[in-house]
């Protein structure tokens, strides 16, 4: 039978792949950002879980408002990513410490 | 039975659809798995009986999130080889740091299957009705005891959306383009764009 915990571990291996995916990516901003978004997926799915076990909906509403602040991140993460590229060239993240001041 | 075959079935394909996010070599192709990767998390969420969340995850994440990516990755030339040059550098680290952080949340997971642990009780206030649907319940929660959340996460969005539009507007360029001012157009009257001349015949006009 399926429990919680499988939900949790699946949950885990998602988190886990997502911080392996901004340390592997560490030059392209868009794979880390993609990284992020399957970090708050994991969050999401505990969120889901923990909610349907334990027979409390506050968690679902929690998951609505990562998925909210999840949209939000991306829009203005990529809209910082289009300036940069326009004023640069190029998205090379290890360049942006330049921008300092 | 069924369950548990669509549990696996579902989970291992976000699970692997998860690796070629992280390891693909194109982007565009990354997108695609994210895609899949959030189709199979929205199953995991029909099976747990959440229906609005997955829904709301293939609409958001499929339709909104995943397709802003696709642009933006297809809109910037990027010459994409260069930037995994540093892969092999970062590897290691990063392996270390995952199979670390892996072990401790299954760790986690582990102490509370041995027992001894309990996730708490929950009160009841938010539990879901009998014989109401997922959606009904999730209403009522949204739009009543959480109605100041569900407020500030519309402000949330509604300063995301001015900010991307702040951050990416291009003001025209002066000369670019002769730009439309109506109100120097209402003003304009016919007494200042037109003269009465009555010339000899065989003169011209001085303008």
């Amino acid at each position: 039978m399926i429990g919680i915990e499988h939900y949790l571990t699946v949950g885990a291996i998602l988190f886990v792949l997502g911080v392996l995916g901004i340390f592997l990516n560490r030059k392209n901003v868009i794979v880390i950002l993609m990284a992020v978004e399957l970090i708050l997926l994991a969050v999401n799915i505990n969120l889901v879980a923990f909610s349907a076990f334990l027979n409390d909906l506050t968690g679902q509403i929690f998951a609505m408002l990562v998925l909210t602040v999840a949209a939000a991140e991306a829009a203005i993460g990529l809209a910082i990513l289009v300036i940069y590229f326009r004023t640069r060239g190029s998205i090379a993240v290890d360049d942006i410490n330049r921008m300092k001041g | 039975m069924i369950q548990a075959i669509a549990f696996y079935f579902f989970a291992t394909i976000v699970v692997a659809s998860a690796v070629m996010v992280v390891m693909a070599k194109n982007p565009v192709h990354s997108v695609l798995w994210l895609i899949l990767a959030f189709f199979n998390a929205a199953g995991l969420m029909v099976l747990l009986g959440a229906e609005f969340i997955a829904m709301l995850l293939v609409i958001v994440y499929v339709g909104a999130v995943a397709v802003l990516f696709l642009f933006v990755v297809m809109m910037l030339d990027i010459d994409f080889a260069a930037m995994r040059a540093g892969l092999s550098r970062n590897a290691p680290l990063g392996l270390l740091i995952a199979a670390v952080l892996l072990a401790e949340l299954l760790l986690a997971v582990g102490a509370y299957n041995a027992g001894g642990l309990t996730l708490g009780t929950p009160d009841g206030v938010t539990a879901q009705p009998e014989g109401t649907s997922n959606i009904a319940a999730l209403g009522e929660l949204l739009y009543g005891r959480y109605i100041v959340l569900f407020e500030i996460a519309g402000i949330i969005l509604l300063v995301a959306m001015i900010g991307a539009i702040v951050l990416t507007f291009q003001p025209p360029k002066p000369g670019a383009r002769a730009r439309q001012d109506v109100g120097k157009q209402i003003r304009r009257r016919p007494e200042d764009a037109t003269v009465m001349k009555s010339p000899e015949v065989g003169q011209g006009v001085e303008l």
